[in-house]
C-alpha cells in the first residue's frame, strides 16, 4: 500500500516538470517577445523609470488629478485594502472626511464616490471620467492655465479617458499616471 | 443600477464558459480514457519520459487503498518540502530582495494550504515568498493539488462505471495525464496571454521607481504570470501578490480579467462534462450543469442587487470600496460569485468591503460544499455526494432500493456519504465558535458588530470547504489562526477525499443492474429539482443560525444605516 519510491520519484519529476521547465519557459518566450510587459511596463523619463504604466502612484499636489484613496497610500509593499464592511464606523468617518476635503479643494458638489472610497489592491492607477472631469477646474486654475490652455488640457483628460474593451468589457476610467505625465510634458511645450 | 452592457458582460461571461465546456469537456474524456488527442503529438513524450523516470507501472490498476495510500504519500511529500523550503528560504538561491525565513506556523499554514488545493493567504507573496517558493514551492503545488483533485474524481468514476471489478484505476497515471495534457498546456498559453496583458514574468529583482511628485516606489516582479495562470486555472486561487487579482500587476486589463474570470470556472464546468460521457450518459453531465448553473445564477442575482443597493449606513450609492475601476462592479461581483462557487478563492475585489448580501452569498456558495461548479475534480465528487444522498433519500420515499447508473447504494456508501458531506461543516461551525470566544481569536479582527463574525466564519468557512478567499479585515497570520485554519484545510480536504475513494471501492465490486420500470430516473427535472431541494436544506438548516447572526443582520442594520 504505501509506495514510497514511485512517490518520491513522481514528485521529483513533476516538480521539475511545474516548477522548473514551465516558468522558465514561459520567462523565456516572453521575455523574447514581450519584453516591456514582462519586466513590469515601467514608463521611462529622460532614461529614469517613473512609473509603472499598471502601478498607481501616491498624488497630492494641487497641479495634479488626484487618485483614489489608498489604504496603504500607494506603497505596494505589501499591497492591500481597507477591508472595511458596509457598516464599519470607521469606514463611514473616512468617507466624511474624504467628501469634506474634496469639497473644500473643488468648492463644488459632492464628489465622485470612487473618489472617497478606496481601492482593492491599494495601487488602483484609475479613476472615474466623472473623478477625472471633477477636477478639472481645481488642476486649471493650481496650473494658471487660460481659456486657450485650458481647452488642451480638457482634450488630454479626453484623450486619456479609456472605454471599455471592445465596447463591452469593464468599466470608462482614466489612468491617473499617464494623464498626470501628459500634463507635465504639455506644461513644458507651452513654457 | 446595471446597465444594459452589464448585462451583456454577464452574458458574454456564462456563453463563453457554455460553449467552452462541452467542447473541453469531450477532449478531457479523451485524455482520460487514453484515446489519442490533439495534443498528443506535442506533449505524449512528456507522459512516457514521466512513467519511464518513476517505474509507473501503467497497467496496474490500484485497490482503492492502495490508491489512497499513492495520494496520501505524494501529498505529504508536497506538504513537507513546501513546509521546509519556507523555513530556509533566506539561504537558499532566487530570493533578489533577501526575505527573511517564514516562521514555522505560516509556513506550515501555507503548506497545509497549497497541498490542499486552499490557497489561503495568511503570507503576503510580495513581502514574505522569494521567487524560490512562489515556484518551486507553491507553483508546484497548484499543479499538483488540482491533478490530485481530478484523479480522485476519476476514481469515483471508475467505481461507479466498472461491473464486479477490484481496482479503481491508477493514481500516478491519473495526476500525470491531468498535469500534462491538461493543467500544464493550458496554463502555458494562459500565462503567455497574461504576460502581453501587463503581468510581469521575470527572473529580475523588483524595479524601483521614483514618482512624478519625487518618491521611491518599489514594483514587486517576479515570476508571476506562470504562477497566475495555473493558480486560476487549477482552482487554487492563492496570489502572487498579496492584493491577489485586485493588483494591477496581477491583473491589469478588463482583458487579463475576463481570461482569468473565465479560467476559474473554465475546468471544473468542463468536467461535469467530461462525467457525463465517462459514465455514457450525456445526458447526466447536462442535469448536473444545470443544476450548477441555476444554484450559480440564484446567487448572482442576489448578490448583483445587494451590491447595487444604497448603503445607508456610509451614505453611498455605488459600493466602489475594494474594488478596482478597471472592472466595475459587475466584474467585481461576477468574479466573487465564481470564486467563492468554485473553490478558487482568488479575488478581484476585496470581499470584506463586499455589501452584507453579496458577501453573505459569497460565504454561502462555500458553505454549500464547494459543489457549485466547484473545485478541479474536487467539485464533481463533491457534487456526486449530494447526488447519492438524493438518491438514497428519494430510494427511501418511494421505498425502494436506491440505485444510482444501476448501482446500489447501500449502508457502507451512505455512511461515507454522511462523513464527507457533515465533517466539513462542523469544521466551519465548531471553528467558528471557539473563535468566537477566545480573546486572542478576537484580537485579530478589524471590524466590529455582525461583520466582525462575519470574517471569523468566513475564515473558516474557506478553509475547511478548500476555498482560500478571505474577509481580510481578520489579521490571520498568527500562531492560533495558522494552525486552527491548517487543521481546518486538511479535515475539509481529506474528509471528503478518502469516503469519496472507499466509496469508490466499495462500488466497483458492484455489479450493474439494468433499469427497470421502478428505477428512479436521475435525468428528469424532478430529480434536478430534488438534488438542489437537498443541496439548500442541508446548507440551510446547517448554516442559517450562523448566518441570521452575520451577514443577514448585518443587512437589516445596513439599511437603518448603524454603524459598528
Amino acid at each position: 500500500m504505501w509506495d514510497f519510491r514511485t512517490g518520491f520519484r513522481m514528485f521529483l519529476v513533476l516538480t521539475i516538470l511545474t516548477g522548473v521547465v514551465y516558468p522558465m519557459a514561459v520567462t523565456v518566450v516572453c521575455q523574447l517577445f514581450f519584453e516591456g510587459e514582462a519586466d513590469g511596463s515601467l514608463i521611462k523619463l529622460d532614461g529614469s523609470a517613473v512609473a509603472s504604466r499598471n502601478v498607481g502612484q501616491s498624488f497630492v499636489d494641487s497641479v495634479y488629478f488626484w487618485p483614489r484613496p489608498s489604504a496603504i497610500s500607494y506603497n505596494p509593499l505589501p499591497s492591500s485594502g481597507s477591508n472595511l464592511g458596509p457598516t464599519s464606523d470607521a469606514l463611514r468617518k473616512l468617507v466624511d472626511e474624504r467628501r469634506e476635503a474634496l469639497q473644500s479643494a473643488h468648492n463644488v458638489r459632492p464628489a465622485p464616490s470612487d473618489l472617497v472610497l478606496a481601492s482593492g489592491s491599494g495601487l488602483d492607477p484609475h479613476i472615474s471620467p466623472e473623478a477625472a472631469q471633477y477636477q478639472v477646474v481645481r488642476v486649471v486654475s493650481a496650473r494658471h492655465l487660460d481659456d486657450g490652455q485650458r481647452n488642451e488640457l480638457l482634450g488630454v483628460v479626453n484623450e486619456y479617458t479609456e472605454e471599455p474593451t471592445f465596447g463591452l468589457l469593464g468599466d470608462s476610467r482614466v489612468n491617473v499616471v499617464k494623464l498626470n505625465l501628459a500634463l507635465d510634458s504639455l506644461s513644458k511645450a507651452m513654457k | 443600477m446595471m446597465s444594459a452592457r452589464d448585462f451583456w458582460q454577464l452574458a458574454a461571461y456564462i456563453s463563453a464558459l457554455l460553449v467552452l465546456a462541452p467542447i473541453l469537456g469531450r477532449y478531457m474524456a479523451r485524455v482520460f480514457r487514453g484515446e489519442r488527442t490533439i495534443l498528443h503529438p506535442a506533449v505524449a513524450w512528456i507522459e512516457r519520459l514521466v512513467y519511464r523516470v518513476c517505474g509507473v507501472r501503467t497497467e496496474q490498476s490500484m485497490h482503492w487503498k492502495e490508491y489512497a495510500g499513492a495520494l496520501l504519500i505524494f501529498n505529504g511529500l508536497g506538504f513537507v518540502v513546501l513546509f521546509l523550503m519556507q523555513m530556509i528560504q533566506r539561504w537558499l538561491p532566487l530570493n533578489p530582495e533577501n526575505l527573511a525565513n517564514v516562521s514555522w506556523n505560516l509556513s506550515f499554514n501555507t503548506a497545509v494550504s497549497f497541498m490542499t488545493n486552499t490557497n489561503w493567504q495568511s503570507y503576503a507573496g510580495e513581502t514574505t515568498l522569494s521567487y524560490l517558493t512562489q515556484m518551486i514551492g507553491l507553483t508546484v503545488q497548484n499543479f499538483v493539488s488540482a491533478g490530485t483533485g481530478i484523479a480522485v474524481m476519476l476514481a469515483l468514476i471508475r467505481g461507479l462505471t466498472r461491473r464486479l471489478g477490484r481496482g479503481i484505476g491508477n493514481f500516478w497515471v491519473d495526476l500525470t495525464r491531468s498535469v500534462v495534457y491538461v493543467l500544464l498546456p493550458f496554463s502555458v498559453i494562459l500565462a503567455v496571454a497574461l504576460v502581453t496583458e501587463g503581468v510581469p514574468q521575470t527572473f529580475s529583482p523588483s524595479a524601483h521607481v521614483t514618482t512624478l511628485e519625487g518618491q521611491e516606489q518599489v514594483v514587486p516582479l517576479g515570476p508571476a504570470a506562470s504562477q497566475i495562470a495555473i493558480k486560476q486555472l487549477g482552482t487554487n486561487g492563492g496570489g502572487f501578490y498579496n492584493a491577489n487579482s485586485a493588483h494591477p500587476l496581477e491583473n491589469p486589463t478588463p482583458i487579463s480579467n475576463f481570461l482569468e474570470m473565465l479560467s476559474i470556472l473554465l475546468l471544473p464546468a468542463s468536467l461535469v462534462f467530461t462525467y457525463g460521457r465517462l459514465v455514457g450518459s450525456r445526458r447526466q453531465g447536462w442535469l448536473i450543469s444545470g443544476v450548477m448553473l441555476a444554484l450559480f445564477l440564484g446567487g448572482l442575482a442576489l448578490s448583483l442587487n445587494g451590491e447595487f443597493s444604497h448603503n445607508a449606513a456610509i451614505g453611498t450609492q455605488a459600493n466602489m470600496e475594494g474594488k478596482e475601476i478597471r472592472f466595475g462592479i459587475v466584474n467585481s461581483v461576477l468574479w466573487a460569485m465564481a470564486t467563492t462557487a468554485a473553490s478558487n478563492g482568488s479575488v478581484n475585489a476585496m470581499h470584506s468591503s463586499l455589501s452584507p448580501l453579496a458577501g453573505g452569498v459569497a460565504l454561502f456558495n462555500i458553505m454549500l460544499g464547494e459543489i457549485i461548479f466547484g473545485g478541479v475534480g474536487a467539485g464533481l465528487y463533491g457534487m456526486l455526494m449530494f447526488v447519492l444522498l438524493t438518491v438514497f433519500l428519494s430510494g427511501l420515499m418511494v421505498g425502494r432500493t436506491p440505485e444510482y447508473l444501476g448501482k446500489k447504494i447501500e449502508v457502507k456508501e451512505i455512511r461515507m456519504v454522511m462523513l464527507a458531506v457533515l465533517a466539513p461543516c462542523a469544521v466551519i461551525l465548531v471553528g467558528s465558535g471557539i473563535a468566537s470566544v477566545l480573546p486572542v481569536a478576537l484580537s485579530s479582527l478589524t471590524n466590529r458588530g455582525p461583520h466582525g463574525l462575519s470574517e471569523i466564519l468566513y475564515a473558516y468557512s474557506s478553509g475547511a470547504g478548500n476555498n482560500g478567499s478571505a474577509f481580510a479585515g481578520l489579521n490571520a497570520n498568527t500562531v492560533f489562526y495558522n494552525v486552527t485554519l491548517g487543521i481546518a484545510m486538511l479535515i475539509g480536504r481529506f474528509a471528503v477525499i478518502i469516503p469519496s475513494l472507499a466509496i469508490a471501492g466499495s462500488l466497483v465490486i458492484k455489479n450493474v443492474s439494468p433499469p427497470s420500470a421502478g428505477t428512479l430516473s436521475t435525468t428528469s427535472i424532478t430529480f434536478a429539482v430534488l438534488l438542489i431541494g437537498v443541496i439548500l436544506i442541508v446548507g440551510a438548516l446547517t448554516f442559517l443560525p450562523a448566518l441570521s447572526l452575520g451577514p443577514i443582520i448585518e443587512h437589516l442594520m445596513m439599511v437603518a444605516g448603524r454603524t459598528f
